[in-house]
């Protein structure tokens, strides 16, 4: 493809196609907030398992029955299994290089995230409602 | 024969990061442990559902899970856990710092890494001092 000033395609139609200028930083910034929000999260989670430990089964039900704590619970599950899928789409980007298996690997990835945030809501919302 | 030589010097060099040639260094480890503990917390995700979902199918659901966690090599797994979520955090922390543009300098990256690594192991032990005092075996 002939990029020299005698090239009839203009510059628009040669970039065409080549990736959008608008959102490529989504992935970055999004990792980012999520890493942010996660730091809080995390300490909030490891406290409130730590100071649960040994305690009776009906315990946990009753502290994931206070809309404060299932609310945190909700927001950690879900922010850091977003955060999770980001990190794993980088590194299949990173180690796959054959083209289908990249695809099916990073649709895997998606349906895996969406799965278990789907999976830990319901378990939380049941137990707060 | 210049091409093919060349062509072999080229394939010859080292891609970064390449465990065999570079000397392990502790910014290395701490890039390699990062992902490598993003990738375990994943299966700690999974871990965590599973307990959310046996909390939510009734206490003897729950009271398998606790005997499975509550096992000796449970709470060495739960541990391990420990340690990559404050590792990751961690480190976590210390890569926002590099994208606010500041602690790239060498001793600076060294340190940090290194200061990355004991908080974590300490905030490790911590924690489970904290959790066996809760359930009053200390």
């Amino acid at each position: 493809m002939s990029h020299g000033r005698d090239s009839l395609r203009t510059p628009l139609g040669r970039v065409r196609g080549l990736g959008s200028a608008k959102r490529g930083t989504g992935h970055f910034v999004v990792q980012r907030v999520t890493a942010i929000a996660l730091v809080p999260l995390t300490l909030w989670f490891v406290w409130a398992v730590a100071a649960h430990a040994g305690a009776p089964v009906s315990v946990a039900g009753r502290f994931l029955s206070h809309p404060v704590n299932s609310g945190l619970m909700l927001l950690f599950t879900a922010t850091a299994i977003w955060h999770f899928k980001l990190g794993v789409q980088v590194v299949i980007e990173d180690y796959i290089t054959a083209e289908g298996l990249k695809i099916a690997a990073l649709l895997a990835n998606i349906f895996f995230a969406v799965a278990l945030i789907a999976a830990c809501a319901l378990a939380i919302l049941k137990l707060a409602v | 024969m210049a091409d093919a030589n060349a062509s072999l010097r080229r394939t010859a060099r080292p891609l970064s990061p390449h465990l065999q040639i570079w000397r392990w260094s502790v910014t290395m480890f701490s890039s390699i442990a990062h992902r490598v503990t993003g990738i375990v917390l994943g299966a700690g995700a999974l871990v965590l559902a599973w307990w959310l979902i046996a909390a939510g199918l009734g206490p003897g659901d729950l009271r398998t899970f606790n005997e499975v966690a509550g096992h000796w090599f449970g709470r060495l797994v739960l541990f391990g856990f420990t340690l990559a979520l404050m590792f990751h955090m961690l480190n976590g922390v210390r890569h926002l710092v590099w994208d606010a543009g500041a602690g790239f300098e060498p001793a600076t990256a060294r340190r940090t890494g290194w200061a990355v690594i004991v908080i974590s192991l300490v905030l490790t032990l911590g924690t489970w001092v904290y959790a066996y005092m809760s359930m009053g075996a200390l």
